[in-house]
């Protein structure tokens, strides 16, 4: 295994950075668009209450693989061309915000609607309310589980590996069928993987005792 | 409390054993897969299911057709006799060899080259089939020859050595391995590279269904296919070697070299008979 | 361009279909191991057994911090060196179902822990054993509190088999692409009818456990 990963090193740190350069891009992005469909879905106007239902439901439904290949495959049949990394990153963003949505939208839930009222009261705006008030409880509440989705953000990465998105996975694949040496490989794989996820999910385990 | 803990004491080692009968199966090199095949009547063979011509799959009835799947029943014909029966599991270049050396199968029959690489790792019979690899372009594409794709992007397969082959004849080129040819195909098609790689009898099973894509510039390595099977296994690969040598006599080789490739556009199926 | 009505002829959609109903074969079976095998283990992380629990909770977090495609590919390319050679299908239930059981394991193991000690001591104090109170009393309630996670769980491993793709399992994304490889033209319709189908098994499932949950609210 040794001289696997000595011969091997530059393709799995390539892969690793690949890994790395997509989950936090997807992350951020991801975060952003899933707490503006939250907050969409508690609004008091109806249309955008209904739009941001239908974005999480339909995209929480359907595989990360199925978006993200139609990203790869079919966007680039009509509109612009967009590369196997790309593809990835923006499914991974679509599937994993709508899993954001709808933790913050259960966090802004939680918290408690006098909090609203009482900033209402003071003669804050809606908006005021939600930001000021509202949104940095709710935050606090779903710190936990969206560490978890993080975490499934990191292990969903491997997806790019379909699209030849140069990740982990995309350069175990190569250098498996190059060394023939599959499991190997395969272990090396994971405790990349490994490396990233597990302190995470320590990491959230602490902050989840410490929190209640 | 205690109960449970002995309950789950039970269950944990019961897991134990089963995975510790499972270590204790005899190693595969010291098997004689010649052998086991005649026992159980049965050859399980490697095929492909996403090439056209070679082993593509019947969307009718679920079956798996073409030259390579009709050469393995032909010879599973010669070595088991008439009653001999194939089986045919899916692979993909990516899943072939290991596939082989778990002994999940006896034999790969499915586009593989012979090459020194591989056989560090497998053994292989004589070819049965002489390919050549080449590209696979858009009509009116500036790419001419292979040397072209330096500094472009050329789509090939995980595990195929199209990839490397590429990569000595153009260094500058970048390289995306797909999972498969058909989403490697569907990949130029939405413009995902500047050309496909791969064998030029898979390219003309490729070209003829899809107009607007041609192959490219001949063919610039000679890929002999060979059956892959595992090392130390010299009875079975000399009864596949004596029933290649067979089929070839008896013209069943050149018959289905016919039926197979009698009507491909851009391909001379008189170059293949032997 | 995309050919609709060829792409949706009767012998493509036969073929999705029988994609569709391994699909769903798969995901019951796993389902069924994934529960059965994640309670234990959840359990057993729970209760504190010298060595084992620590030992089983490590293997928990490690299985549970891998990417599925890993853990298909271990399945698969693997197991055979230990002797056991599954074939595609029973190689995609066994990876879904390692793979389900350790989150399922975890979903368990907090539920009990949400449920009040109280509820165990009281069980204890009038005579029950560990084994009566754990069985008759806090897992009933655990698992309760557990649904909505339990079914979100579930939907991700339909839509996680679609992962499977990669060693050739005969499911639905694999038939999709199947179809769509022989006829380039048909990928659009291919992907609309895979957007479909996912969505309507996994939808149906997340409306039916509103209406399990607010039955037992």
């Amino acid at each position: 295994m040794g001289s696997l990963l000595a011969n091997n090193w530059h393709s799995f740190l390539t892969g690793f950075g690949w890994t790395i350069l997509s989950s936090i891009v997807a992350l951020v992005f991801s975060l952003i668009i899933g707490s503006l469909f939250a907050i969409m879905e508690v609004m008091p106007n109806k249309v955008l209450r209904i739009i941001g239902n239908v974005y999480v439901e339909v995209f929480r439904n359907i595989p990360l693989l199925v978006i993200t290949m139609f990203f790869y495959l079919v966007i680039p049949l009509y509109f612009v061309k967009i590369n196997g990394f790309t593809a990835g990153t923006i499914g991974l963003t679509i599937y994993t915000s709508a899993f954001i949505a709808e933790t913050v939208r259960s966090g802004i839930n939680s918290v408690d609607i006098g909090q609203m009222e009482a900033a209402r009261a003071m003669g804050m705006t809606y908006g005021q309310a939600m930001r000021y008030i509202v949104l940095p409880q709710a935050f606090k509440l779903v710190i936990p589980p969206l560490g978890n989705q993080f975490i499934n953000l990191v292990k969903n990465s491997s997806v790019l590996a379909f699209v030849a998105g140069f990740d982990l996975m995309y350069q175990g694949n190569a250098i498996a069928s190059q060394t023939f040496d599959t499991v190997n490989t395969y272990i090396i794989v994971g405790l990349f993987y490994l490396v990233i996820t597990l302190p995470i999910s320590y990491y959230m385990r602490h902050l989840e005792k410490t929190l209640a | 409390m205690k109960r449970l803990k002995y309950f789950l004491v039970l269950v944990m080692s019961a897991l134990l054993v089963v995975v510790s009968v499972g270590c204790g199966a005899k190693p595969l090199s010291q098997q004689d897969v010649l052998q086991n095949a005649k026992e159980a009547n049965t050859i399980m063979w490697g095929v492909k299911a996403d090439t056209k011509l070679m082993g593509l799959i019947d969307v009718k009835d679920g079956q798996t057709k073409g030259f390579e799947v009709d050469i393995a029943k032909a010879l599973t014909k010669k070595i088991l006799g008439k009653n001999g029966k194939a089986k045919f599991v899916t692979v993909t270049s990516q899943s072939r060899i290991p596939l082989l050396k778990n002994g999940n199968i006896d034999a790969i029959i499915a586009t593989m080259t012979i090459n020194a690489e591989r056989e560090k790792v497998i053994d292989f019979s004589n070819s049965y089939f002489d390919a050549g690899q080449s590209l696979l372009v858009k009509d009116g594409s500036p790419v001419k020859k292979v040397s072209d794709l330096n500094n472009r992007t050329v789509i090939g397969v995980v595990g195929s050595n199209s990839v490397e082959n590429v990569k000595k004849y153009a260094p500058k080129a970048k390289v995306l391995q797909l999972q498969d040819y058909a989403q490697a195909l569907v990949a130029l098609k939405s413009g995902q590279g500047d050309a496909l790689t791969t064998d030029n009898v898979i390219l003309a099973g490729m070209a003829v269904e899809n107009p607007g894509y041609k192959v490219q510039g001949g063919a610039f390595t000679t890929e002999p296919y060979g059956i892959g099977i595992n090392k130390n296994q010299p009875a079975f690969k000399k009864a596949l070697n004596k029933a290649i040598k067979e089929i070839e006599d008896d013209g069943t080789y050149n018959k289905l070299i016919k039926k197979w490739f009698g009507d491909v556009p851009g391909f001379d199926y008189k170059e293949v008979l032997r | 361009m995309q050919n609709w009505i060829d792409a949706y002829s009767v012998v493509n959609l036969k073929f999705l279909l029988q994609g569709l109903w391994v699909t769903v074969e798969i995901s019951i079976l796993s389902v069924i191991f994934s529960m059965i095998f994640g309670s234990i283990l959840g359990i057993i992380r729970y209760s504190k057994i010298p060595y084992v629990s620590k030992i089983v909770g490590f293997i928990i977090d490690i299985i549970r911090n891998l990417p599925l495609l890993l853990i298909i590919f271990f399945v698969y390319f693997g197991l055979p060196s230990i002797g056991f050679k599954p074939d595609t299908i029973p190689a995609a239930i066994l990876a879904m179902s390692v793979f389900e059981s350790m989150m399922v394991a975890e979903i368990i193991r907090s539920g009990i822990q949400a449920v009040d000690i109280g509820q165990m001591e009281a069980a204890r104090a009038m005579g029950m054993r560990y084994t009566q109170a754990m069985v008759h009393i806090v897992l009933p309630q655990a698992y309760k509190k557990m649904i909505p996670a339990l079914v979100s769980q579930l939907i991700s491993l339909i839509k996680d088999t679609s992962l499977t793709t990669i060693i050739v399992v005969p499911e639905l994304m694999q038939h999709a692409q199947v179809i769509y490889g022989q006829n380039a033209n048909y990928i659009v319709p291919m992907y609309l009818a895979l957007a479909v189908l996912y969505f309507i098994v996994c939808y149906a499932l997340s409306l039916a456990s509103k209406v399990i949950d607010r039955r037992l609210a």
